[in-house]
């Protein structure tokens, strides 16, 4: 292979001459956690709302929260991506407007946010209704004895059990999102896979530029996998297995 | 703005010939996928350690990087390692559509390969030393024994992750390769009627996924039933 191999172009100046291009990864490892914490925010509330509604009784209520889940799961994000950012502001003229005023980020920012966020939290909904599920009848019923009204049995007895049997999965679904958050690469957002072909295709040294974005993408899952068993054991409880034998 | 349904029409042949191409991605990628991953998953479950952690660092990379950047690195990676084995002076040009078709083998192998190795391991071990036990060697016992077992297990779950692997396939869009996506995309862009030919394109694959989805769970049910 005629490769030509330069580990030092991070520290080359990238071509408009005010900055390195370790500062070009840097600036997109930014903007992919930026991304990926604002929509995460939107996914846990809106999947948490989702997945509650889908355990009530109202038959509307689980209606339009199978609804919700099944548009999201159905369509590929990519196409969701280009409806949220191509499609979607047509409709409404005044976020059009503003789209069209403002710098390009903050509406590509916008767009790749909600697509994220609102995908993401079809896949919450779908763990905590799954969370909620698996605790035995009893709870509620018990709850209800008590004099607790439907409120108050979610948000003392079933949600605090429910949220700590779905940090596992809501593990893996936070993984998910921050390497989803790539697609907003296809609406022009400058997270780390942007920057680093862009850094790739001015330098050539594709090798370099690609291994410094997978070696950050492999650390960010494993600092999400060590924050997350923190939180999990933090969280779990006494009596069940993942709280150990006490 | 109105919307012109007439734009769809006349691009139907175009998306047409984007679909089969999406079809096939998904179709090669998961028999590939799942061929490659359930190799993995012996190796993963293998007693010779190497091979072992060989196979789990391969599953691990591959599943904790995104696939926008696989594709990238493969698109990459591809034409210098063929020039590699060929010799050949330049890199041969191979085009995006067959580098997508081996990326998505490569990279579903690795989730096909988890998929797998939970169906081998809800295999009881008695199984394995009755087989043993009857002189089977380990390819006989994988082949005739185990691995049948595994497959049927595990259907309904690779079912649904061939439903995953047919939307993700859209995302060969960002290699320049003409799925159906891309395909509508070059149209939407050449005539600027992004909003028809967006719409169009998230009907049409919300109501295939939804009805193989649909499919998957009654099958789900039959084979529950039978167990």
């Amino acid at each position: 292979m005629n490769y030509n191999w330069n580990w030092g172009v991070f520290f080359q100046q990238t071509p408009d001459g005010d900055a390195f291009y370790w500062e070009w990864i840097v600036s997109g490892l930014l903007w992919t956690l930026a991304v990926s914490a604002a929509a995460w925010l939107i996914a846990l509330v809106l999947g948490s709302v989702i997945g509650v509604i889908r355990t009530t009784e109202r038959t509307w209520l689980v209606r339009l929260g199978n609804a919700w889940v099944e548009l999201f799961r159905n369509i590929p994000l990519l196409v969701q991506m280009f409806l949220w950012y191509f499609v979607i502001p047509e409709f409404i003229p005044p976020l059009k407007g503003w789209m069209t005023s403002t710098e390009p980020i903050y509406a590509q920012f916008l767009a790749a946010v909600l697509c994220l966020g609102l995908f993401t939290s079809a896949r919450i909904a779908e763990q905590v209704r799954a969370g909620i599920q698996s605790l035995p009848r009893g709870q509620r019923m018990a709850g209800r004895a008590l004099g607790l009204s439907e409120v108050q049995v979610y948000r003392h007895v079933l949600l605090p059990m429910a949220f700590r049997i779905v940090i596992p999965p809501l593990t893996s679904e936070t993984m998910n999102l921050i390497k989803n958050s790539s697609i907003a690469l296809t609406i022009g957002l400058m997270e780390l896979t942007f920057r680093s072909r862009e850094m790739g295709e001015y330098t050539f040294n594709f090798f370099e530029a690609f291994s410094a974005a997978t070696i950050i993408y492999i650390a960010i899952a494993m600092t999400a996998n060590r924050v997350m068993a923190w939180v999990e054991r933090r969280a779990a409880v006494p009596g069940y297995i993942a709280g150990g034998g006490r | 703005m109105g919307f012109d349904f007439q734009v769809i029409v006349d691009s139907l042949p175009f998306l047409w010939k984007g679909f089969q191409y999406t079809v096939q991605l998904t179709a090669t990628a998961a028999v590939g996928g799942l061929f490659f991953g359930t190799l993995l998953a012996m190796a993963r479950l293998s007693s010779f350690k190497p091979l072992a952690m060989l196979a789990a660092g391969y599953v691990n990379l591959m599943r904790s990087i995104p696939l926008v950047l696989v594709l990238f690195w493969f698109f990459f990676l591809m034409p210098l390692v063929l020039q590699g084995i060929t010799g050949a002076e330049r890199p041969p040009p191979i085009g995006a559509e067959r580098t997508a078709i081996i990326t998505f083998i490569l990279f579903e192998a690795a989730y096909f390969c988890e998929i797998m190795r939970a169906g081998i391991q809800s295999i009881a071990r008695g199984q394995v030393h009755a087989a043993y036990a009857l002189g089977l060697n380990y390819w006989q016992a994988m082949g005739n024994v185990i691995l049948p077992q595994a497959f049927r297990n595990m259907v309904p779950v690779l079912l649904t992750q061939t439903i995953i692997l047919f939307q993700d396939t859209s995302l060969v869009y960002v290699i320049s390769a003409t799925d159906f996506l891309g395909a509508a995309s070059k149209i939407a862009q050449r005539d600027s009627r992004l909003v028809e030919m967006y719409l169009f394109v998230a009907v049409v694959y919300f109501v295939l996924c939804y009805l193989l989805s649909w499919l998957v769970k009654g099958l789900q049910r039959r084979i529950a039933v039978i167990r």
